[in-house]
C-alpha cells in the first residue's frame, strides 16, 4: 500500500514548486499578452481584453530580430558542435588517465562569471585588443574592419559561451562507446570516416540531440552576447523583450513575444527529437 | 619446404615494413594520429583565451576603467574589496546560489528517486514536466515569474531570485541525479536485502552512499548555474545587486579590476575543490 504512494510523496513538494512558479506563471504570462493598456490610466497598467491581435503586431513589428535570433542561434549550435565533438571524442578515448581533469577543464571557465569573459572577449576583439591590430598589420582585414558591434562577435560570443553546454553531453554518450565496436568496425575493413559514419555517430546520437538542444535553446532566447559584442543591427528577439519589460514597460507585447518565442522553440524541438528519432532525450 | 617459404616471406615482410621512411612521410603520419589531440589542444585554448585574459588584467594598474594594460600591481588582491559594491555584489551572489542550490537539490533529488526508481501512472508526464523549464528559454522563465510576482504585488528581490533559481535549478539536478540512479547496479541493493536489510537500511546504508556523488555533482552544477545566472536574475532581483549584475552594468563604464579579482579567484577556487574531490574520492574508491 506505502509502496504505491511512495513516488508520489517524493513528486509533490517539487511538483507543487514548479507548479507554482513555473506553470501558472507561464499562465499568467498567456493572459498578459491579450491585454491592452488602460485608457488614461499610468504606465504599465492593463486590462484584459482578449485581443489576440497583439501576437500579430508583436511579430510583424519583430519578425527581423526573430528569424536573426534563430539564425544566429543555428549557426552558433553547429559552431559549437564542430569544435565540442572532436574534442568530447578526445577526452573520451584519447586523454587517458587525464580524462577527468580535462573534463573539469571544460567546466572550469564556468566558474570564471560568463559576463566577465564575455566582456573580456569584447576587450580582446576590440580596438585596443590584439588580434585587431594583428589582423590589420598581416592585412587580411583592411584598417576600417572592426570586429566587435558584429554579427560575427555575436555569433562566435554565443558559440563560445555555450560550448560546455555541448561538450558534456557529447562526452557523456561517446564515452559510454564501447571500443571493441569501433575495433569491430575496423576489423571488418571500414576505413576511418566510414567507422565514424555508420558506429561511432549513430552510437553518440543521444548526446548530439542533447547538446544541440541544450545549446540551441538558451542561444535562441539570449541577450547579452548581443548586447555586449553586438550593435543595434544584431539585435536579437532578446534585446526587444528585455527593453520591453523594462525600459517600455510594454508587458503585454513583451508576453506576446515571449510566448511566441517559446513556442516557437517547443515545435522546432519537437520536430527535432521527432527526426533524431531518440526517445531518451535527458 | 613450404614452411621455409613461408618464413622467407615474413622476414621479407619485417624488412619491408621497417626501413626508413621519409621525414616528410612521417611527419604526416605523426600528424594524422595526432590530429584530434592538437585539434582539442585549440578547443582548450579557445576556452581559456578569455580565462586568461581576466586573469591577466586583474594584475592592472587600471584605476577605474580596465580597458587598457597600464602597469602591474597586486594592490588589487590585496584589496579585492576595493571597489564600491562588488564584494556586497559577490556576498548576494553567494547567499543566493547556496539557498538555491539548498532547495533545488532537496527537491530534484526526491523527483529523481520517485522517476528513477518507481514505475507509477503519470510518471511520462512527470518527465515531461521537468524537461519544460529546460526547454523555456530563460528570459521567458525570467519574465513570467516577474509578472506573477507583479500580480500578487511581490516586489522583486532576494528571495525571488532565489525561488527562480530553484525554478531553473530543479531540473539540472533531476537529470544528473536520475543519471546517476539509473547507473546502479541493482544486484548491491538486492544483497543488502538478502543479508537483513530493511527497506530504509538498505537506503541509508547502500543507495544514498552510491548515489551520493551524483547528489555532489548536481549540487555543484546547481550552484555554479545559480552563481552565474543573469538573465532571470536581473527580471526577478529589482534593486538587489548580484556579482552577474554588477559586471553588466559596469560593463558600461569599465568594470574595475577587483571584478577580475573575484572571477579569477571563483575560478582557482573551483578547480581546486574540484580536483581535491575527486582525489578523495579516488582514495575511498582504493581503500
Amino acid at each position: 500500500m506505502g509502496k504505491i504512494r511512495t513516488p508520489y510523496l517524493l513528486l509533490l513538494p517539487g511538483f507543487a514548486f514548479l507548479f507554482t512558479f513555473f506553470i501558472l506563471p507561464i499562465i499568467n504570462l498567456a493572459q498578459t499578452s491579450t491585454q491592452t493598456r488602460i485608457e488614461n490610466g499610468d504606465t504599465g497598467q492593463y486590462e484584459q481584453t482578449l485581443r489576440f491581435s497583439n501576437y500579430i503586431d508583436a511579430f510583424v513589428e519583430n519578425k527581423e530580430q526573430f528569424g536573426r535570433s534563430f539564425i544566429y542561434a543555428t549557426i552558433a549550435t553547429l559552431l559549437a558542435l564542430a569544435i565540442a565533438y572532436p574534442l568530447a571524442y578526445a577526452i573520451a578515448f584519447k586523454a587517458g588517465k587525464y580524462k577527468n581533469i580535462l573534463l573539469v577543464l571544460v567546466v572550469a571557465p564556468f566558474f570564471t562569471s560568463f559576463l566577465l569573459r564575455t566582456v573580456a572577449w569584447k576587450q580582446i576583439l576590440g580596438e585596443e585588443g590584439f588580434v585587431v591590430p594583428g589582423l590589420r598589420s598581416l592585412g587580411i582585414i583592411s584598417e576600417s574592419t572592426t570586429l566587435t558591434s558584429t554579427a560575427f562577435a555575436v555569433v562566435a560570443g554565443m558559440t563560445y559561451n555555450f560550448l560546455p553546454f555541448m561538450t558534456l553531453p557529447l562526452y557523456a554518450s561517446i564515452d559510454r562507446i564501447d571500443p571493441r565496436t569501433l575495433e569491430a568496425s575496423g576489423d571488418l575493413y571500414a576505413n576511418g570516416f566510414t567507422t565514424f559514419r555508420k558506429v561511432t555517430l549513430p552510437l553518440s546520437a543521444p548526446g548530439v540531440v542533447a547538446g544541440t538542444l541544450l545549446t540551441f535553446i538558451p542561444a535562441a532566447g539570449d541577450y547579452v552576447n548581443a548586447a555586449i559584442l553586438g550593435s543595434p543591427t544584431t539585435k536579437m528577439i532578446g534585446n526587444v523583450i528585455e527593453s520591453r519589460y523594462f525600459k517600455i514597460v510594454d508587458y503585454p507585447t513583451a508576453a506576446a513575444l515571449s510566448f511566441t518565442l517559446m513556442a516557437a522553440i517547443l515545435i522546432l524541438v519537437t520536430i527535432y527529437i521527432r527526426k533524431a528519432g531518440t526517445e531518451e532525450l535527458v | 619446404m613450404s614452411q621455409n617459404a613461408s618464413h622467407k616471406n615474413n622476414s621479407k615482410l619485417k624488412d619491408a615494413s621497417i626501413p626508413t621512411i621519409p621525414f616528410g612521410a612521417r611527419v604526416s603520419r605523426w600528424f594524422g594520429r595526432n590530429l584530434i589531440r592538437i585539434y582539442a589542444l585549440f578547443a582548450f585554448t579557445y576556452l581559456f583565451i578569455p580565462v586568461a585574459y581576466t586573469f591577466a588584467f586583474s594584475f592592472n594598474d587600471s584605476g577605474k576603467s580596465n580597458l587598457v594594460w597600464k602597469g602591474f600591481t597586486l594592490n588589487n588582491w590585496k584589496n579585492p574589496c576595493g571597489a564600491p559594491e562588488v564584494c556586497s555584489a559577490l556576498g548576494n551572489s553567494i547567499k543566493i546560489g547556496f539557498l538555491a542550490t539548498f532547495f533545488a537539490t532537496v527537491l530534484g533529488t526526491m523527483i529523481a528517486f520517485a522517476i528513477g526508481r518507481h514505475k507509477f501512472k503519470g510518471r511520462s508526464s512527470a518527465n515531461l514536466l521537468i524537461f519544460l523549464p529546460m526547454a523555456t528559454p530563460e528570459i521567458v522563465l525570467g519574465a513570467s515569474l516577474l509578472s506573477l510576482f507583479l500580480v500578487f504585488k511581490i516586489n522583486p528581490g532576494f528571495w525571488p531570485t532565489v525561488i527562480a533559481h530553484v525554478v531553473f535549478c530543479i531540473s539540472f539536478v533531476v537529470v544528473t541525479v536520475k543519471a546517476r540512479i539509473a547507473s546502479l547496479d541493482p544486484r548491491l541493493e538486492q544483497a543488502a536485502m538478502d543479508l537483513y536489510a530493511n527497506e530504509f537500511e538498505t537506503f541509508r546504508r547502500v543507495t544514498l552512499p552510491l548515489v551520493a556523488p551524483g547528489i555532489a555533482g548536481a549540487a555543484l552544477l546547481a550552484f555554479s548555474l545559480s552563481f552565474d545566472d543573469f538573465i532571470i536574475t536581473n527580471f526577478n532581483s529589482g534593486t538587489l545587486t548580484t556579482f552577474p549584475k554588477f559586471v553588466y552594468v559596469s560593463a558600461a563604464r569599465g568594470i574595475p579590476a577587483q571584478a577580475n579579482v573575484i572571477g579569477s579567484a571563483m575560478f582557482f577556487l573551483a578547480v581546486t575543490l574540484v580536483i581535491v574531490g575527486q582525489i578523495v574520492g579516488r582514495k575511498r574508491k582504493v581503500s
